[in-house]
């Protein structure tokens, strides 16, 4: 197997305080491997990094087999790279179809073309319909309820054709017929060739559906492995139990 | 976005045909000089609106564009301005070159963001007003600088001008109309809303951002060059007043900023009543204080501006209508009305 994500020695420090310390971890091609950790312990910080978001400290983020020095998010978004945030920012002000389309990217020349093309129209409505959400297709984003608005920014970001999802907590705070659909939605992605990279806060959820499983602490990798084995780990015990 | 409708096109054309009506079916003086400052006005907040409004980026430094063209003007026609027309038909050279000037103003301004932005794009209006002050051979300085006096018949004199200022909102009005229906607009609707999650997403952030700050800085500069033929005399205090600059966002809030319409219904609600005022008070300071209170009342009562609060209630009303115990925010699928889209405003 090829590593599609392969982070090595990231570190970043808050006033002193190092919310991620020295972390290496890799993602293979094809996994939906969870990143596990107490609150705080650099999950969100770590995605930050690898998208470009946040400059880190120091260590190398290696995407596809290129090396990301000075990651910027739009160019690893048009290498495959795109993620979801803990609070799914989408666009209120636009409809649905707009914040789909919009997120797709488009060339210099469509910049001057359309709004919203037939073209475009038809595979936003297409991706809605996949997600069940057709019924709000004309509507502004901002009227979706929370859990619509997460799988509205889950759907936006596969308009790319991704080769590497990060989806931030994707079912915190939403109903559990969502986190059903949301489950649902990464198994066909991932069956069709989508890695993924999940911080997710229901283990049940991360025992079905991922495999390895990174365990976080403190900013550090504590643990690696298949989701059995992470279960029955010492040092996750404790680090979930004792921190 | 639905694309704008017959019923938005007849509502520009009888607008402007009306507009084109007023002077041939015999308006007073007093009225045509009003309505040339007014449709001014009109035509700079649509501009402004064009970066302050879709962009999310409140320049509060336009004037100083306002004041390079009208200098243009007069450095060019200070002798002889031919048959007149001449000075209109420089207007696109003027346009184009103020658009690529302040492509580097822009590029290093648009770093800022909000309220900072709002202040660096001050610092821009008092460098130019203070340029015009002191760079004597070019401006005159403080004496002001005259254009030659156009060979118009008097009882038509306005005319060229009225004209051209409304030839000047339509090109306006057309330009913010084509940003709303390509891509420029969807860009830039997601640079004001999330500038970050743009760049994140691959939206071409810095170029639609630029393109809108040349394309609104080269308007109010033709602007500026068509306002100077017509008072014919050019001062830095009022070729680079900051009133002027404050009248052209305070149209588009009180209108809706980001709204095709809204800033033309600013200038025509804002540049009447300041006439009235200064008419009323005379010449002391007084009208000012009235003017404020205009603007202030209407922002209280509706904050976002005229247009997108009137059809947000109008929204809200409909959405009432339609029966009692739907309330966003829940998972549950709800029946959901198209039409209940802030549609006019958009
Ligand atoms: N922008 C920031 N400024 C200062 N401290 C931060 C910032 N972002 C995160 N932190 C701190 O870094 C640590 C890790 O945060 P985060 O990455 O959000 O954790 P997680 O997503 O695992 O809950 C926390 O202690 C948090 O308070
Ligand atoms: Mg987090």
């Amino acid at each position: 197997m090829t590593a599609l994500l392969e982070v090595e020695g990231l570190t970043k420090r808050f006033g002193g305080v190092a919310a991620v310390d020295d972390c290496s971890f890799s993602v293979e091609a094809g996994t939906i491997t969870a990143l596990i950790g107490p609150n705080g312990s650099g999950k969100t910080t770590a995605f930050n990094m690898i998208t470009g978001y946040l400059k880190q400290d120091s260590g190398t983020v290696r995407f596809d087999g290129g090396a990301v020095e000075r990651a910027r998010p739009a160019q690893l978004y048009r290498r495959g790279l795109s993620r979801t945030f803990q609070q799914a920012r989408i666009f209120p002000e636009l409809t649905a179809i707009e914040n789909l389309v919009v997120a797709a990217g488009f060339s210099w020349r469509d910049l001057f073309g359309r709004r919203v093309s037939k073209r475009d129209e038809e595979r936003a409505r297409r991706m809605l319909d996949e997600f069940r959400l057709s019924h709000l297709a004309d509507l502004p984003a901002g009227d979706l309820s929370y859990g619509q608005r997460k799988l509205l920014e889950f759907a936006a970001v596969l308009m790319s054709s991704p080769k590497l999802v990060l989806l931030d907590e994707p079912t915190a705070g939403v109903n559990p017929v969502m986190i059903d659909a949301m489950e649902r939605h990464i198994r066909e992605r991932n069956a069709a060739g989508v890695t993924f990279l999940i911080v997710e806060h229901d283990m049940q959820l991360v025992m079905r559906l991922c495999d390895p499983v990174i365990v976080l602490d403190q900013g550090a990798p504590i643990a690696f492995g298949p989701p059995a084995a992470i279960q029955t780990d010492e040092r996750v015990l404790e680090a979930y139990l004792g921190g | 976005m639905k694309p704008v409708g017959r019923a938005g096109l007849l509502r520009a054309g009888i607008f402007f045909l009306l507009l084109a009506l007023i002077p041939v079916l015999g308006a007073p003086g007093w009225l045509l000089t009003t309505l040339i400052f007014t449709v001014m006005y009109a035509g700079l907040a649509s501009s402004w609106n064009l970066v302050g409004g879709y962009a999310g980026y409140p320049s509060l430094g336009h004037v100083a564009f306002f004041g390079i063209g009208a200098y243009a003007i007069g450095l060019v026609f200070t002798n002889s301005v031919g048959s007149g027309f001449e000075p209109f038909l420089l207007l696109p050279v003027i346009g184009v070159a103020v658009g690529l000037l302040s492509i580097p103003v822009g590029w290093i301004a648009m770093r800022t963001r909000a309220d900072v932005f709002a202040i660096v794009t001050i610092t821009l209006l008092f460098i130019t007003q203070t340029l015009a002050f002191n760079l004597k051979d070019l401006t005159g300085g403080a004496q002001g600088k005259s254009v030659a006096p156009p060979p118009f018949p008097v009882e038509t004199f306005d005319w060229p001008f009225y004209y051209a200022m409304v030839v000047m909102l339509a090109i306006a009005m057309a330009i913010s109309l084509y940003f709303r229906r390509s891509k420029i607009g969807l860009s830039l609707a997601t640079v004001r809303a999330d500038e970050d999650k743009a760049h994140g997403i691959g939206v071409r952030v810095t170029a639609v951002k630029l393109l809108a700050f040349a394309v609104s800085c080269g308007l109010v500069a033709m602007i500026g060059g068509v306002w100077a033929y017509y008072v014919g005399f050019i001062y830095p205090q009022f070729a680079v007043d900051p009133l002027i600059t404050i009248g052209m966002v305070l149209m588009a809030f009180l209108g809706g900023r980001g709204t095709l319409w809204g800033p033309v219904l600013g200038a025509f609600i804002l540049v009447p009543a300041q006439e009235y005022f200064a008419q009323t008070f005379g010449a002391s300071e007084l009208y000012l204080l009235a003017y404020a209170a205009v603007f202030i009342v209407i922002m209280l009562f509706l904050p976002r501006g005229i247009l997108p609060s009137v059809s947000e209630r109008l929204a809200r009303r409909r959405l009432a209508a339609r029966g009692p115990g739907e309330s966003p925010g829940t998972d549950a699928a709800r029946p959901v009305d198209p039409a209940v889209r802030m549609e006019a405003a958009r």
